[in-house]
């Protein structure tokens, strides 16, 4: 144990100075991300089912007229989904499939038809191809929002005392301001303290009351961004929940392991001198 | 109890046909080794284990994912989604890639610092950096697979590099290609050859096993064993030890696959490719940074153009480690008595730390500075120092034998099983 000590030390040093080197490497230039607290934070944390629900009502009311969310199906809000869904039934999955048509086919006369959409479905996109999303936000496109959570965390975001990629989203949907009173705006463009070079192309989506919750939650703008990035996080990972509680298991069977295999080691390096 | 002594007759028949039995039992279960191994010689099991886990989660991937640029992205994103337990058999993949590295380069610098490439343990070193080089290409294309946005333009800048060859050098890269950009023809032929790969690891570790057990281990001393009294056999002592240290590297290990699963990653690369879109900066994995460093911290020298200098600059760098067993001039091994040699060691350390840093920031200001001198110091260790510290090092004077030093006067045998060493 004691030739271990210092071992184990130096090993530490060593991984942390791995780990720092792509920390340096993330600084940015630009405001530093203000952090928000999460239900998903931390080794225990699940998604609050209320708030991704709230989120998903968000969503639906207000991203989804210009953000697609490709890679989510409308299975896996219901009981199927991976983690068992957002709470959810089978039969509200079916009702808010059917909400939204798709283009199917060819059927038996070689021609395409509309359809209300299926479980099966993933979310049926705002336009039918990149270039009308684009047409219809002179030039821009908004990206789609299914890893916006992922693709955002600032390097080792993932680690908890920087700013992830929840963080990020949520700062920019409440980070809207009037632009300093020396700077001309571009045409078409906002004044947003976090996004990177402050010009984004789009308008400020939520404000106070722009969805009025079925759970009589008071629709705030910073209640309504935290909803929807808890529920666009929830879309990014939605095995999270499986990942944290499997570690825990693995985590522990791997401690106990461990510990006897060190007495085992300990009891046959006895006798060698 | 070697195997044709067996208890099973089946085993007898087998092994007089096939000496398997006789084989696993004579490098698995007696081979003699040196008995003060410390933890660092740990590292070389580890690496082992990592590449059969990377090999048999790799498989697994292989099965669910799809090489085609249209379909890539989502299929992997299918896996973490719709696969059971997908998002565990990658996440295990992907951390996989950095462990292994973080492993094998503890490994490499074990090897630096107690000299395990000297006589006569050369070819093994050697051995030992043709597995590095193959695992760098195989994590290269690996990365690609994915065909996010990092994994795209990765894939042109490191492939433009040949480019700098002269005269041949563009026709390579479009030949590398299998067309005049990084598209569908790459990506297949990096999948197959992501899959190829490994094996090529498998066959040249099963080499540098061989190589090893020729000779046996070196040890923190950097001493030959003189007699049976300075080894043990392998089993049951190092594969106990071996099998905790397993178990330490498994939770650390298991704590970024569960918890901090993209922490060693890129954002960058869960947004599809974009031919059409270059990302704010394109950065390698962490492993691959200082390397990184080297290549565009090399100016314009004379008439070779800086891209080219960058290139050899990078290569050479591990050409260096080829021929190290005979750049170091020193009859010693072990850096416990080598007074100078060892604090030399800790300036390369720091030196690939700070080529790491560089490599993760943009070539501006203080950074193209430190960049420069790293990659020099790098230079000037290998073909200044380690020749010149043989020459003028007084080492300390070497124990007698591995058991006087564990002991302070002669051990005695090392249970009751031990082996006679070969002479």
């Amino acid at each position: 144990m004691r030739r271990l000590a210092p071992t184990l030390i130096k090993g530490a040093l060593i991984g942390a100075g791995l780990l720092l080197a792509p920390i340096v490497a993330q600084a940015q230039e630009e405001t530093p991300l203000p952090r928000t607290s999460w239900s998903f934070d931390g080794p225990f944390g699940t998604y609050d089912r209320a708030a991704v629900q709230r989120g998903f009502q968000v969503y639906q009311s207000v991203c989804s007229n210009c953000h697609s969310l490709n890679l989510v199906t409308y299975d896996d809000l219901g009981p199927n989904g991976p983690g068992g869904g957002i709470g959810y039934s089978e039969d509200q999955v079916k009702g808010i499939a059917a909400e939204k048509e798709v283009t199917d086919g060819p059927n038996d006369q070689g021609e395409m038809f509309q359809r209300p959409a299926r479980p099966s479905d993933h979310f049926v996109p705002p336009f039918p191809n990149d270039q009308a999303n684009r047409a219809a936000h002179n030039g821009a496109l908004p990206p789609d929002l299914s890893l916006i959570v992922k693709e955002r965390a600032a390097g080792l975001g993932a680690l908890p005392w920087s700013a992830s990629g929840a963080d990020y989203v949520y700062d920019i949907l409440t980070g809207f301001k009037n632009p300093p009173p020396n700077e001309k705006l571009p045409d078409n463009s906002y004044y947003n303290e976090y996004f990177p070079g402050h010009h984004i192309a789009m308008p400020p989506p939520l404000a106070d009351d722009t969805v009025s919750y079925s759970d009589g939650t008071k629709a705030t703008t910073a209640q309504e961004a935290h909803d929807v990035v808890t529920f666009l996080t929830w879309a990014a990972e939605p095995t999270m929940e499986d990942r944290k509680r499997n570690g825990a298991k693995v985590l522990i069977f791997l401690v106990v392991l461990t510990g006897l295999l060190y007495a085992a080691k300990r009891k046959i390096w006895a006798d060698v001198h | 109890m070697a195997a044709p002594q067996s208890q099973n007759a089946l085993v007898r028949w087998i092994d007089r046909r096939l000496p398997v039995f006789t084989f696993i039992n004579h490098e698995l279960n007696e081979y003699p080794t040196p008995k003060n191994l410390s933890y660092w010689w740990n590292f070389g099991s580890l690496a082992g284990i990592m590449l059969v886990i990377m090999m048999a989660t790799g498989i697994f991937l292989a099965m669910e994912y799809t090489p085609n640029v249209n379909l890539a992205f989502d299929s992997v994103e299918r896996i973490m989604r719709d696969v059971n337990w997908g998002w565990l058999i990658r996440y295990i993949h992907m951390n996989g890639a950095s462990f292994f590295f973080i492993v094998v380069y503890i490994h490499i610098f074990r090897g630096l610092y107690y000299g395990s490439y000297k006589e006569p343990r050369e070819l093994l070193w050697i051995l030992g950096v043709i597995i590095l080089l193959c695992m760098m290409a195989t994590a290269f294309m690996g990365y690609v697979l994915p065909w996010g946005q990092m994994s795209y333009w990765g894939a042109t800048v490191i492939t433009n590099l040949f480019g700098a060859i002269p005269v041949v050098g563009n026709d390579i890269v479009t030949w590398l290609w299998g067309g005049f950009a990084v598209d569908n023809p790459t990506l297949n032929r990096f999948y197959a050859l992501h899959y190829l790969m490994p094996f090529v690891i498998l066959g040249v570790v099963g080499l540098h096993i061989m190589a090893l057990h020729t000779n046996g281990s070196n040890n923190p001393l950097g001493i030959d064993r003189k007699g049976p009294q300075d080894s043990i056999p392998f089993h049951p002592y190092y594969t106990i030890k071996d099998s905790f240290g397993l178990g330490v590297f498994l939770i650390i290990f298991c704590i970024f696959v569960f918890y901090f699963p993209n922490a060693l990653g890129d954002p960058q690369n869960y947004i599809r490719a974009n031919p059409l879109q270059t990302p704010p900066e394109i950065v390698p994995e962490w492993y691959f940074l200082p390397f990184y460093a080297m290549l565009r911290s090399v100016p314009d020298i004379l008439f070779i153009k800086a891209k080219l200098a960058g290139v050899l600059t990078m290569f050479g760098s591990i050409f260096l480690l080829f021929i190290l067993p005979w750049l170091d001039t020193s009859p010693v091994r072990s850096a416990r008595f080598r007074p100078v040699y060892k604090w030399w060691f800790w300036l390369l350390v720091i030196d690939v730390f700070a080529l790491g840093a560089v490599g993760a920031h943009r070539p501006e200001g203080w950074w193209i500075v430190i960049g420069r001198f790293g990659t020099l110091y790098y230079y000037i260790h290998f073909l200044i120092v380690f020749p010149l510290l043989g020459i003028f090092e007084r080492p300390l004077p070497l124990p007698t034998s591995i058991s006087a030093a564990v002991t302070k006067g002669g051990g005695k045998l090392a249970g009751a099983s031990a082996p006679m060493e070969k002479p």
